[in-house]
């Protein structure tokens, strides 16, 4: 009886070895070859796959960086730090950027915006706006369903307890994944450094937006001459113009519905 | 004529309670005119009408506010005579923006000078008679608002020999198309026969469902000594709509994304051809409708021939007003009606009824997780499989939801109404349709362009 054991060893020996050396021509003639220079520059990449570069994620970046000759200034969440890395490894001239960090474009929570009825459906903000645009007064207005919170790939945004979307810009990468989320459009992109912004998107008339808001942009104007041409009046709306210089505060003390409100941007990492 | 029973019954369906007693036996009363009537330019699917009065101007009744915004469209007409005090953007029933002229009445109600009845229309062209219907504004009166006219000019090579004319009222509440059965059967008839004239169908089948007895009586009687067929249907939820009602009375199944005329039927809804009658035979373009006011909230609730545009708010006052704060209010019936967040929107084209139900009647459901029981499958009219529908869409799967033909459902509701688990299946079904629908639109440019 303890022979038994022969014939399975040799069966399964046999077996092993013919796999193995199959494996061994494989790898002999079926080689990918990888270029080492996309490995390392894939190494250079933040590595989160979040897809802002418009490719399917970092290495397929690094992979058009090398092939394609990409614009080294693609990756949001690596931000200056990493398009510099690219350049000098590239060998190319770097290009300006500056790191872009989310903002939800309303300050409208439970506290200050009326809710038109009471909704009871899917916790979704995309589900919520195909029921008359959503249960907020205000069309504009964040539903605080958390749809921007639940696609972000760093748990940056938060839902707070008056339900309205906060971004936090410290953990904020910039992708750009909740500003396609956001079935109301009221997110975006703005560039780090800057500190004063307008939480408002209404559109509507002055009148009508204080009937459903006590914090919306009325289209008052103040803020315009305040801030110089910084500040822009689209419609009845004024609009942040972030490719002009805007330092001066007076434009947030000069806003009747503190709309307009300071929020500490992040300093850039010197490279 | 001949009055038969359904030989075939749709596949799933539900049986609400009807709760239609409290006002199917209320003859319809006429709704004065209000301070200031809110005309949308929203009252149909398709293109909203582009408004062609100014602020200010002096409107006739039937002089059109606004033109057809193109081919699936349909004009809107002055409800009254008055002045045009604004054009405003104002929420529709859905809740949405959209451009609608206010209107305040003089209190003559003059029709407009230029209206005038046609020649017979038993000598006049279907081309003809279909114009007549498309500058009366008429779309289809039983809820979705799909433009007549558009029905009713198949392609080239497409024939309709069946015209189905649906007078099922299978929502629960209301009873508007049930009493114009029984008031204006004669009406109601006289457009039928404009349809069938235009379209040329062999045949024509009357389908009412058998809990309105008195509108059986009163649409036989009109329809005596005529080669028409009367069938009775089971009373059973949704038993009215077009793809069920087509099976019930044909047999025939209209195919998976098709239309009825794929399978050479018609439906058209009673209050559509008593629609056509007035624009046909009297000249008058669409200018009112009948909507049931009801539910227990309702001090008195009745049947109003109201004008287009006037508030809900007055409709309710005009019944006696609230008995208290209602925990739901519902433009159309509470299956596929849509709720209210407030009393300020108007009557359209397509409203039905304004139901008003207490507390009680309205309970918060919190969704639990699908449990499997596979009694959304069964009460699926259309044949799909909710709960997986569900799940996929609440995974976020909308290719998935594709795959099992998310978009053949009718959003009849039956499958939420029977859900165990409250899971809110019609809501999924929604999202993905709308989602599907944007990549669709997408693809076409991108294909195009």
């Amino acid at each position: 009886m303890p022979f038994d054991i022969i014939d399975p060893t040799i069966i399964m020996g046999g077996v092993g070895l013919s796999c193995g050396i199959l494996l061994g021509v494989a790898a002999r003639f079926l080689t990918v070859t990888v270029n080492p220079r996309i490995e390392a520059l894939t190494a250079l990449l933040p590595g989160v796959n979040c897809g802002a570069c418009g490719l399917p994620g970092c290495s397929e970046y690094a992979r058009a960086l090398i092939m394609h000759g990409a614009k080294v200034n693609l990756c949001k969440p690596g931000g200056p730090k990493t398009m510099r890395q690219i350049a000098v490894f590239l060998g190319v001239e770097p290009v300006t950027m500056e790191r872009q960090v989310a903002l939800v474009l309303c300050g409208g929570d439970d506290k200050t915006a009326i809710r038109k009825f009471c909704y009871n459906g899917i916790a979704d903000c995309a589900a919520a706006a195909l029921v008359g645009g959503g249960d907020k007064a205000c069309g504009y207005g964040c539903l605080g369903l958390g749809s921007c919170a639940r696609i972000c790939p760093t748990e940056a945004i938060e839902i707070t307890h008056a339900r309205l979307a906060v971004i936090h810009p410290e953990l904020c990468i910039g992708c750009g994944q909740c500003v396609k989320a956001c079935p109301k459009k009221i997110i975006q992109l703005v560039p780090e450094s800057r500190t004063i912004h307008v939480l408002c998107r209404s559109k509507d008339r002055g009148n009508v937006v204080k009937k459903n808001c006590s914090i919306g942009c009325i289209g008052c104007t103040l803020c315009t001459k305040a801030a110089g041409n910084a500040i822009k009046m689209e419609g009845a709306l004024a609009v942040v113009d972030y490719t002009q210089p805007l330092e001066n505060e007076e434009a947030i003390t000069k806003c009747p519905q503190h709309t307009i409100i300071k929020r500490s941007g992040r300093k850039e990492v010197p490279a | 004529m001949k009055t038969r029973r359904a030989m075939f019954r749709s596949k799933g369906g539900v049986h609400p309670a009807s709760r239609k007693r409290a006002t199917n036996a209320m003859p319809v009363e006429f709704m004065p005119l209000s301070k200031v009537l809110f005309v949308s330019m929203v009252q149909h699917m398709g293109a909203p009408a582009r408004p062609v009065v100014k602020k200010g101007d002096a409107v006739m009744r039937g002089q059109v506010l606004g033109e057809a915004g193109g081919y699936v469209s349909a004009p809107v007409h002055a409800p009254t005579s008055g002045k045009v005090i604004a054009i405003s953007e104002r929420p529709t029933q859905a809740g949405l923006p959209a451009a609608c002229v206010e209107i305040e009445p003089d209190g003559e109600d003059r029709w407009d000078a230029a209206r005038q009845p046609g020649p017979d229309w038993k000598t006049m062209e279907a081309k003809a008679l279909v114009e007549r219907i498309v500058a009366a504004g008429i779309v289809g009166m039983g809820g979705a608002g799909f433009p007549t006219h558009v029905k009713l000019s198949p392609p080239a090579g497409k024939t309709i020999d069946t015209l189905i004319i649906n007078g099922a009222e299978c929502e629960p509440y209301l009873t508007a198309d049930q009493r114009l059965m029984v008031e204006a059967a004669q009406s109601i008839w006289t457009g039928v026969q404009i349809v069938r004239q235009i379209l040329g169908a062999r045949r024509l089948v009357m389908a009412i469902e058998d809990n309105k007895p008195d509108a059986i009586q009163a649409m036989s009687a009109a329809m005596e000594g005529t080669d028409a067929e009367l069938v009775v249907l089971k009373t059973e939820y949704p038993q009215g709509a077009e793809k069920q009602l087509i099976y019930a009375v044909t047999g025939r199944e209209v195919p998976s994304g098709g239309l009825p005329m794929a399978v050479g039927a018609l439906v058209e809804n009673v209050g559509t051809c008593a629609a056509i009658y007035d624009a046909i035979v009297e000249g008058r373009p669409l200018t009112e409708r009948i909507v049931t006011v009801t539910g227990a909230m309702v001090r008195t609730p009745k049947n109003l021939r109201a004008r287009i545009g006037t508030p809900l708010a007055d409709l309710v006052a005009f019944c006696g007003g609230m008995v208290g704060l209602p925990g739901k209010i519902i433009c159309g019936g509470p299956m596929m009606g849509l709720a209210q967040g407030s009393l300020e929107a108007a009557v359209t084209k397509t409203t039905s009824g304004v139901v008003l139900l207490p507390h009680q009647a309205v309970q918060q459901f919190s969704s639990m997780p699908c449990i499997s029981c596979g009694r959304c499958v069964s009460a699926c009219p259309m044949r799909l499989m909710p709960n997986t529908l569900g799940e996929m869409i609440e995974a976020e799967d909308n290719e998935g939801a594709e795959g099992l033909n998310v978009m053949d459902c009718i959003e009849c509701g039956s499958c939420a109404y029977e859900c165990p688990a409250h899971r809110p299946l019609v809501q999924h079904m929604r999202q993905a349709k709308a989602e599907i629908t944007k990549q669709r639109l997408k693809k076409a440019t991108a294909a195009k362009g």
